[in-house]
């Protein structure tokens, strides 16, 4: 059995802003004639830790990407940290980062190599001290001189993660950040990303699959079906609302188009 | 506890990169080894060429300095192309545009590799050329400078625009890297004088930095003196193209942001 993840001051951003971290109004995608994301609003309290769900295609990465930067989009405006994300990018891509299974890394180069030119790309200023002590905390010391290629799916995740701690990102954006995880090494993710969050004052915008993990970590819920935000809530709400067990049948019902159950009341 | 500046982020892309290679001895020979094999090559034809040409008699050093100089262009263009390919190959692209790197950090990034890169794969072979066959192409003298940056900067555009199309194209174009340059070779001038091509086809040819630099190695050589005015329009030429092949890249990544190209594209 892993240690607990530890509770050190990550020194990140403390303060909550009033401003929502994120601010997405009437945000539009689309690739030629396909419409990837239809008219969505919503906004990502700072501090909280919000996930934005929905089956495959349902529009989940184009907007991660959009929130990133990565991709342009057809209308509406994103607001990341208090800046166009459009326009102001430079200003707002040292305070966050993110992770995901499906964005590689270099794989011929050691994790350590790895984590030494990301953090020189973010600036961080103490850079040696910075990968020692995340390689510490994430378990990650003994794999600093293996390629990253070599290593197993769940390693990868965790190199990745840190990677996305190298600047203590006061905007964190995890695309399933347990995947291929075994559930101890899960569980752990999960408690260092709930504590990473309360010790940095950090704002996490995750998607994931794992409903149980979104229920655990995340204080509000966006749904997305078909390029649209179809409903919105806590875990606890969405599952009141729909007069289900857990997240996991809300999540079908949704999927599925059914409708929450207190609308089927007379 | 972040900040950083764009000579760091520059240096970050550069030592990924260094890395790679320092790993890698096979990747270190294998930079050397084609334009050594290449300079041995030209070199017995030389040999051959002087017993038999009075013309070549008299310029020992033409061809081999041509074929040095020649791999000058050919590698800077897959110093830049080959190090933007490598990212896509790695997955690696959505990472480095969500870090604060700036795309003309990137480029910048990617030509001082490409400086490097070269300078790996030709300074052996200049130097073998001595022991070879007594031809020493520093005694080109100080126009030796202003030939390898007019080779240098056009291999840039070449390899900027190569990378590009990789960008907009995937994986198909990325044989442009290797190919794409020898639809210039017999433009530039390389072994024989621009006036040997048809009257229509010079124009083209001095529309080319390089038709310029190679025609003013043989000035050199053939005793005829330093050409200015030729390293002058190497060097003019040398500042559109490059303007050019920037300012397409910077639309390039516009459009792939557009289309969702940085995140779909790899191996």
């Amino acid at each position: 059995m892993r240690d607990a993840p530890p509770d050190g001051n990550l020194g990140g951003n403390a303060a909550a802003a009033a401003e929502p971290a994120i601010m997405v109004r009437d945000l539009v995608k689309r690739f030629g004639e396909v419409g990837a994301v239809d008219r969505i609003d919503f906004d990502v309290a700072a501090g909280s830790t919000t996930a934005l769900l929905g089956g495959n295609g349902a529009g989940k990465t184009t907007t991660l990407s959009m929130l990133l930067g990565l991709l342009l989009p057809t209308s509406g405006s994103v607001r990341v940290l208090g800046h166009d994300i459009t326009r102001d990018a430079r200003r707002v891509l040292p305070r966050m980062n993110f992770s995901s299974p499906y964005v590689d890394m270099p794989r011929r180069l050691t994790v350590r190599e790895n984590l030494t030119v990301y953090a020189l790309l973010y600036g961080v200023s103490d850079v040696a001290w910075t990968i020692a002590r995340l390689s510490e905390e994430l378990d990650i010391a003994d794999l600093s001189r293996r390629p990253f290629g070599e290593l197993s799916a769940g390693q990868r995740t965790r190199v990745s993660l840190a990677k996305a701690l190298l600047n203590a990102p006061s905007l964190l954006l995890l695309d399933e950040p347990t995947a291929s995880l075994d559930p101890d090494s899960g569980d752990w993710v999960r408690t260092y990303l709930e504590r990473y969050r309360k010790r940095a004052g950090a704002t996490l915008l995750l998607a994931s699959h794992n409903m149980a993990e979104v229920e655990r970590l995340c204080d509000h819920v966006l749904m997305m079906r078909a390029g649209r935000i179809v409903d919105s809530g806590s875990p606890g709400d969405l599952i009141a609302r729909y007069g289900r067990a857990n997240l996991e049948e809300v999540f079908l019902d949704i999927a599925r188009d059914r409708r929450p159950a207190t609308e089927d009341a007379p | 506890m972040t900040g950083g500046s764009s000579m760091v982020r520059i240096g970050a892309v550069m030592l990924r990169h260094l890395y790679i290679l320092r790993s890698s001895w096979p990747r270190l020979l294998e930079l050397a080894y084609w334009p050594f094999v290449q300079m041995v090559l030209w070199g017995f034809m030389t040999l051959f060429l002087v017993r038999t040409s009075s013309w070549f008699a008299e310029a020992v050093g033409v061809l081999i300095s041509a074929v040095l100089l020649w791999d000058i262009l050919f590698r800077a263009n897959l110093g830049v192309a080959l190090t933007f390919m490598e990212e896509i190959w790695a997955r690696n692209l959505g990472h480095l545009y969500v870090s604060p790197l700036r795309p003309w950090e990137h480029l910048a990034a990617m030509m001082s590799l490409s400086l490097i890169r070269t300078l790996i794969s030709v300074l052996p072979a200049a130097l073998l050329a001595l022991p070879f066959y007594g031809v020493w192409v520093f005694d080109l003298g100080l126009p030796l400078l202003g030939f390898f940056i007019g080779l240098m900067v056009f291999g840039w555009s070449i390899g900027l625009f190569v990378a590009s199309l990789v960008l907009r194209f995937g994986q198909g174009a990325e044989s442009l890297a290797w190919v794409g340059i020898f639809a210039l070779a017999p433009l530039s001038g390389i072994y024989y004088p621009i006036d040997v091509l048809p009257g229509w086809l010079q124009p083209v040819a001095w529309a080319l930095p390089s038709s310029h630099v190679f025609e003013g190695m043989r000035s050199v050589l053939l005793g005829d003196g330093f050409r200015p005015d030729l390293l002058a329009a190497s060097m003019a030429l040398n500042g559109v193209y490059l303007i050019l092949a920037g300012a397409w890249f910077l639309i390039t990544l516009r459009i792939a942001r557009v289309r969702g190209l940085l995140l779909q594209q790899g191996e």
